[in-house]
């Protein structure tokens, strides 16, 4: 599968960010979808779901429009992805 | 009250997780791998980093695959949505005739993509299919393998030949499921038929409607085998949509770094829609 360092951190992230949410949830569970400023009903998992998505857009659209490094890619994604917990 | 927390279901879970991750999970780790690398064969590889996905952002094949994409399912959302509510609409409702017309409408449907594209590349050669023929013969040159316009204007025709039907087949359900009521009270209120359309024909075809554009959005989106068979992607590259030019990449230069980059920047878009197509669906049923 020719495995790098990089990848594999990524794949890792992942899995970290799914096992997290799961001790989220067990240790205070997130109840039923609400309705957020999109008005879509979602779940914790739902905002994890648009979270990882919209980040892969915005590195994609940083790297289109300035190329490397990303670093302002992350911190637009780390934005976005605490909006979107916060009222999605 | 309190209520029995059992967790032996999720072991009924293992077998599709291990075939997911089998048939899905492990092929996408090994293309995020590939995107980041090059390779020359021989099973070695070198880090390379982002460079595939800004040279396939920025680079002008990707734009003109993109937009041929986007071209070709906007083209025949236009065609074979508008087509397939008149269709519908027109088909008998009771009678021997119903069957006979649902058989009709559902034949293009079963037949195998690659079947079709080389029914249409025999049916419109120039000098030996029926269609080239016939076109020809009016005076209008026609030759899908040299004209682009030609090319395309066959491909669309392929396509809502092939597809037309699903769009049909939804519509004359959702035509079926309105009572009579509702006509009854139309004719009460002596109703023009273009205003029975309008006011309760397709507000009720709504939630139908936007299943078959969403379904045929993301069929085109996606489409391979038809164009490839029919036109190969030509003549030069004027219909190599996004999954024959990726396939041209990936197979034809074995340039694998930049198909890999490429096949996700496809897979974020494609899972972008069927996102997009889940929420609306799902709303739909709220309403």
């Amino acid at each position: 599968m020719a495995w790098t360092w990089p990848t594999a951190v990524f794949f890792l992230f992942i899995l970290l960010c799914l096992i997290a949410m799961g001790v989220w949830e067990r240790w205070r569970p997130g109840g039923d979808p609400r309705r957020g400023v999109l008005g879509l009903d979602t779940t914790r998992g739902d905002r994890l779901f648009i979270t990882l998505l919209g980040s892969a857009f915005i590195f994609l659209a940083w790297l289109w429009a300035f190329g490397t490094p990303m670093w302002g890619g992350l911190a637009i994604s780390i934005a976005y992805g605490v909006a979107v917990f916060k009222w999605v | 009250m309190h209520k029995t927390v059992n967790q032996k279901a999720w072991l009924f879970v293992v077998p599709v997780v291990g075939l997911v991750a089998f048939n899905a999970l492990i092929p996408l780790m090994t293309v995020v791998n590939y995107s980041v690398q090059e390779t020359f064969g021989d099973n070695v590889f070198f880090w390379e980093g982002v460079k595939w996905f800004e040279q396939v952002l920025n680079s002008d094949r990707f734009h003109d695959s993109f937009l041929r994409q986007l071209a070709f399912t906007g083209m025949i959302l236009v065609i074979e949505v508008p087509l397939g509510i008149v269709v519908a609409l027109s088909m008998p409702r009771k009678g021997p005739w119903v069957s006979v017309c649902l058989v009709l409408m559902a034949l293009p449907l079963l037949i195998p993509w690659n079947v079709v594209g080389a029914m249409w590349n025999i049916f419109a050669l120039p000098d030996t299919g029926l269609l080239g023929r016939m076109i020809n013969g009016l005076g209008i040159e026609y030759n899908f393998t040299q004209q682009p316009v030609a090319a395309w204007l066959t491909t669309v025709l392929m396509d809502v030949w092939h597809w037309t039907s699903l769009v049909v087949l939804l519509a004359y359900a959702g035509l079926c499921s309105i009572p009579d009521a509702y006509y009854q009270a139309a004719k009460i209120d002596g109703a023009s038929s273009w205003a029975v359309f309008w006011r309760i024909q397709l507000p009720k075809l709504k939630r139908v409607l936007t299943i078959a554009i969403l379904l045929r959005f993301m069929d085109s989106f996606m489409i391979y085998t038809e164009p490839f068979v029919l036109t190969g992607g030509g003549p030069g590259n004027t219909t190599t949509f996004l999954s024959i030019d990726l396939v041209k990449i990936a197979l034809g230069q074995f340039d694998l770094g930049p198909a890999a980059a490429m096949s996700l920047i496809y897979f974020l878009i494609v899972l972008l829609l069927c996102w997009v197509f889940y929420t609306l669906m799902m709303r739909g049923e709220e309403q």
